[in-house]
């Protein structure tokens, strides 16, 4: 770290404006450039060290990308089979209920076969985050559909594009749990500008601020990119994104409160 | 001091895992086990000692929520039966590739698929030898009677915390749904906060200043590590094989032919072993307890004394492979089994011993 700047002298802690948090482990992450999951855990681990929160935090961590969220994340995590997040933070906060418990989903993860364990959850009003990075792709395993991926799409199982017909329609989950009287906040967010980034931290500590409430579940859905299994580069998926995915999958909050947002 | 009650098995498991401190247990409703939830909801340990109990949507969701439980340090259980354990079995190889101890309730019934409702053994191969995927074991407990339902739920707790491993209890549905009197030991209270980080320095308990974070997890992407993980959970199943063996004999002193059998059957051995007698047969009973780890020292000393086993299950022959494993003598080991949820009387268990056995 010190050798890279070449003038210590400035270095001082009155003159550091903006850093690293402490919560993220110093380690190369294994995402790809340009991937949307690492500014995610950054706002994460950001809204865990603000709260100040990190001995009462027990984080876990999907099969997916972010299967490796425990390497990056420096509190307590346990790795969950895939799709059964919302199934072990269901007994965590239940076993430890003044702990503060999220999940960090992929679409895979949360939407096709955790389906049952996050509807669920989301339906008993579990006291825990549900952290959603929705990428309409199953990244992980080299990009095959997912429940997620758009009307028309490519990916390894639907080279020719999303068949409706065949493959049936993507699943917009996230509106179908903030329906359900056991989500107290829902929302959909995005991590590709530097406003998105600043709005998903709002939501971020939104959410745990929620669980001293202990009034359900609040979910945020981050749309993010996947530039590896779209086949982009990251600008052009950012740009795909906004184009294809938001229409879709519109932005902003859907459930405040417990009371669904009128649009 | 304790209690005497007449209970249902199932009921027993119950009420034990009240009394042994127990702090979760999640489970999903299927016959015949039902009435182990169905008995904590009515008692309300939550109101009393704080026990979370909770009705999962599967049993998917109820063996990872044991899972998470695990991870927590607390003493947690689920229960179920033949379907439902199979519904389970991811769950349990990462229960057992975390190395977390959680205690598991098959109350069999007869398969394969939905099968049929009444008692079963034919879940030994998959409770014994791994059932999901990857090298491992569970502890697999094989009660043969009520008392031995509630006492093996303390005991399993215990055993599953000092090697921190999956426990399973297999029993059968007729143990189960049978009465019997048992007596209960007093309740202990649950571990406070303090004593679970200190006892599970492991768990999921939230990170302090003085310690790194703890993860859970049994990826290891790294061919090397994920090898040693293996070393360690093969090393410490040798250890569990040394010293956590349990079984009973029964009128094996001066026996000339001897049954071998768990759970529901060995109990029908018992009558099988008087009727026997009367006719003056010297037969005797070699019950293994613990399924995993088999008492394999013992069943093969025996076999050196004996003209011959007759292994008796609830299924087409599961154990007897183990048996066959075990013993180095050359005498005839054969099996007899009913399958489907049909119970072999101890008539039929005699006949087949003078006809299969001595008769040969
Ligand atoms: C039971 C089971 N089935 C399938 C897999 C293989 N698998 C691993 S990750 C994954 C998809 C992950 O996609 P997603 O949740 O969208 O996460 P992403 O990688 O896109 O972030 C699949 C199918 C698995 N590990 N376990
Ligand atoms: S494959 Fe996609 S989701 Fe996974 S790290 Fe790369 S860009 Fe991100
Ligand atoms: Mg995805």
């Amino acid at each position: 770290m010190e050798e890279k700047f070449a003038r210590p002298e400035i270095r001082k802690p009155e003159n550091i404006v903006y850093k690293r948090t402490d919560l993220l482990v110093d380690r190369p992450l294994s995402y790809c450039p340009g991937c949307g999951h690492g500014v995610v855990h950054r706002l994460l681990m950001e809204v865990i060290e603000e709260k100040d929160i990190v001995s009462k935090t027990i984080g876990i961590s999907p099969v997916g990308c972010s299967v490796l969220a425990y390497d990056f994340l420096d509190v307590d995590m346990q790795g969950a089979a895939h799709g059964r997040a919302p199934a072990l933070a269901t007994a965590i906060t239940r076993l430890w209920p003044d702990r503060y418990v999220f999940t960090y989903q992929g679409d895979g993860d949360l939407a096709a076969i955790g389906t049952a364990e996050t509807i669920h959850a989301c339906n008993r009003g579990e006291n825990f985050t549900i952290i959603f990075i929705n990428n309409g792709i199953y990244g992980m395993t080299g990009g095959q559909m997912a429940p997620t991926t758009l009307p028309g799409m490519r990916s390894s199982t639907s080279p020719y594009g999303r068949d409706v017909d065949i493959m049936g329609h993507p699943l917009k989950i996230t509106e179908l749990v903030a329906n359900l009287p056991g989500t107290y906040y829902v929302t959909r967010q995005s991590v590709q500008t530097p406003g998105a980034v600043r709005k998903t931290k709002k939501a971020l500590r939104k959410a745990f601020d929620n669980q001293d409430l202990n009034k359900g579940v609040s979910l945020v859905e981050v749309v993010s990119n996947c530039n590896s299994g779209w086949k982009m580069t990251p600008v052009q998926s950012n740009i795909w994104m906004e184009e294809n995915m938001f229409p879709y999958y519109p932005l902003g909050d859907i459930k405040v409160e417990g009371t669904l947002v009128e649009k | 001091m304790g209690e005497l009650r007449l209970m249902k098995g199932n009921e027993a498991i119950a009420e034990a895992a009240i009394r042994a401190g127990c702090d979760g247990y999640f489970g999903y409703p299927i016959t015949p086990q039902s009435e182990v939830m169905e008995y904590l909801m009515a008692e309300k340990p939550y109101e009393s000692t704080g026990m979370v109990v909770l009705q999962a949507e599967s049993e998917v969701a109820s063996i990872n929520m044991l899972y998470g439980g695990a991870g927590t340090g607390k003493i947690v259980m689920t229960s179920s039966s033949s379907p439902g354990i199979s519904l389970m079995q991811e769950g349990i190889s990462y229960l057992a590739g975390t190395q977390l101890p959680a205690l598991i309730v098959n109350i069999v019934r007869g398969g394969p698929g939905l099968g049929t409702i009444q008692p079963s053994q034919a879940d030994y191969n998959q409770a014994v030898k791994g059932g999901g995927h990857g090298d491992y074991h569970m502890i697999v407990y094989a009660p043969a009677s009520v008392q031995e339902m509630a006492d093996f739920v303390a005991t399993g707790f215990k055993a599953a915390f000092k090697y921190r491993t999956p426990v399973m209890i297999l029993s059968d549905g007729a143990i189960g749904q049978m009465m019997e009197k048992v007596y209960l030991s007093d309740p202990v209270p649950r571990r406070t906060e303090e004593e679970i980080i200190s006892q599970c320095p492991w768990a999921t308990t939230g990170r302090p200043p003085t310690r790194d974070h703890n993860i859970i997890t049994s990826l290891d992407l790294d061919p090397a590590g994920q090898e040693r993980l293996n070393l360690v959970l093969q090393e410490k199943y040798r250890k569990i094989e040394e010293n956590e063996v349990m079984y009973e004999e029964i009128e094996c002193e001066d026996a000339e032919y001897i049954f071998t059998a768990f759970g529901l059957s060995a109990r029908i051995c018992q009558k099988a072993i008087e009727l026997a007698r009367e006719k003056g047969i010297n037969v005797g009973l070699f019950r293994p307890i613990t399924l995993f780890p088999f008492p394999k020292k013992e069943i093969r000393e025996l076999g050196r004394k004996v003209k011959g086993i007759m292994v008796v299950e609830m299924n087409a022959g599961q154990m007897i492979e183990d048996v066959r494993l075990s013993v180095d003598s050359d005498i005839p080991i054969e099996h007899y089994g009913r399958f489907g949820g049909i119970i072999p009387t101890p008539d039929e268990i005699v006949n087949v011993l003078e006809n299969k056995i001595i008769g040969d």
